[in-house]
């Protein structure tokens, strides 16, 4: 009896041990260790920083293969914070965002090209303000492995650049602040 | 000049404060209507909610002393009304207060929730009370409706102000404007119900 405990254990700290390498990952918004920022560019003298604080996804990654890599990502828009809630309040109003009408934003991957040196080009479909559009993400490979808690965990960052009238989002802010670049961190536990 | 209300009409102090109030809380609505749909670029885009924030606040406090000065008079005589139409006359009356007290907390809110203070006219600065994450939007639509439902209740106010003046000819209106007369018998007091 003892010896078959002991042997179940042996088996799980094996199992543990051995490198699972094509894996489901959880993006671990729980503890906070992914952010969805954007940044936009104020009167072309500065940029405007915010961010999504509400948000939830998955990905799965195997490290002997990069190129079958797959994210989704669903985006609460009305979590939308630049630390200032008057231009909150407007940008998720219908001159921007549009919250009531459009809760939420998705990313959904279509095919990732790793591009070597930890790199890849993620190509997917980003639906915001109501408007589904192929967007491509430069994914860049931090680091994974073993955390201290008996997890195990990925992590990487994105950047892309969106065009706000292909997305519907036409109120004039300005020539220098057409564009908005997404700045994106995710870590993910492996489910 | 009677500073004070009387039972014949109401003092200086009530008619200085109720006429500006009226002008400021019609302006505060054409401006709040006007600004929200300002171009980013245009001039006014900082400046016109600048004002509407300091009117706000100073319509606050006058909307304090109004309903202080308000308990510490004597009410006119409303008697040449009909008793349903002073029922409905004193609900439009004291409903006005709790709403421009809610339009003006409702306001306050969207701009201080996230701690930011009120500036009011360069001179000083109401701090934030209370900072909610996301209260904004709640404050924004309360302030939007109430603000409607202001206008609706001062239209209402005025058209039955016009008709008592118009149709009922009674002193109702123009007591709002000139003060008691110092002559006591006027047509209301002899239209007196026994």
């Amino acid at each position: 009896m003892n010896l078959r405990i002991a042997s179940l254990g042996l088996a799980a700290v094996l199992a543990l041990g051995t490198p699972v390498s094509a894996a489901e990952y959880e993006i671990d918004t729980k503890g906070a260790h992914a952010s969805i920022n954007f940044r936009i560019k104020h009167l072309g003298f500065s940029w405007l920083v915010g961010r999504f604080d509400t948000f939830s996804g998955t990905f799965s990654y195997d490290d002997k293969n990069p190129g079958a890599a797959k994210v989704a990502v669903d985006i609460d828009t009305a979590s939308l914070n630049s630390n200032h809630a008057e231009r909150d309040k407007h940008l998720r109003s219908a001159d921007f965002l549009d919250v009531a009408k459009f809760p939420k934003a998705s990313f959904v991957s279509k095919s990732v090209t790793p591009k070597g040196d930890g790199k890849a080009e993620i190509t997917g479909d980003l639906t915001l303000h109501g408007v589904t559009k192929p967007v491509t993400i430069a994914a860049t490979y931090i680091g994974g492995g073993e955390d201290p808690w008996g997890g195990f965990r990925q992590g990487f960052a994105g950047k892309t650049t969106l065009v706000l009238a292909d997305f519907g989002i036409t109120k004039d802010l300005g020539p220098a602040a057409k564009e908005v670049e997404l700045d994106l961190h995710v870590e993910g536990v492996r489910k | 000049m009677t500073i004070r209300d009387t039972s014949e009409g109401y003092g200086i102090v009530t008619r200085l404060l109720h006429w500006s109030m009226a002008l400021a809380v019609v302006a505060m609505f054409a401006l709040g209507w006007w600004m929200v749909g300002l171009d980013y670029y245009s001039p006014y885009y900082r400046s016109a909610p600048d004002l509407h924030r300091s009117v706000g606040i100073v319509l606050l406090v006058a909307l304090a002393l109004r309903f202080g000065w308000r308990t510490a008079n004597v009410r006119p005589d409303d008697r040449v009304l009909t008793p349903r139409e002073r029922a409905v006359s004193h609900i439009v009356h004291v409903a006005f207060y709790p709403l421009l007290l809610a339009v003006m907390v409702s306001g306050y809110l969207i701009s201080t929730v996230d701690g930011r203070p009120i500036d009011v006219f360069g001179l000083f600065s109401v701090p934030s009370l209370i900072q909610s994450k996301g209260l904004e939007d709640a404050a924004g639509f309360a302030h939007e409706w109430l603000a409607y439902l202001t206008i609706a209740l001062a239209t209402l106010h005025s058209a039955a102000a016009l008709k008592h003046h118009f149709v009922d000819k009674s002193n109702i209106l123009t007591r709002m404007w000139s003060g008691p007369s110092t002559t006591p018998s006027s047509p209301t007091e002899r239209m007196r119900h026994p």
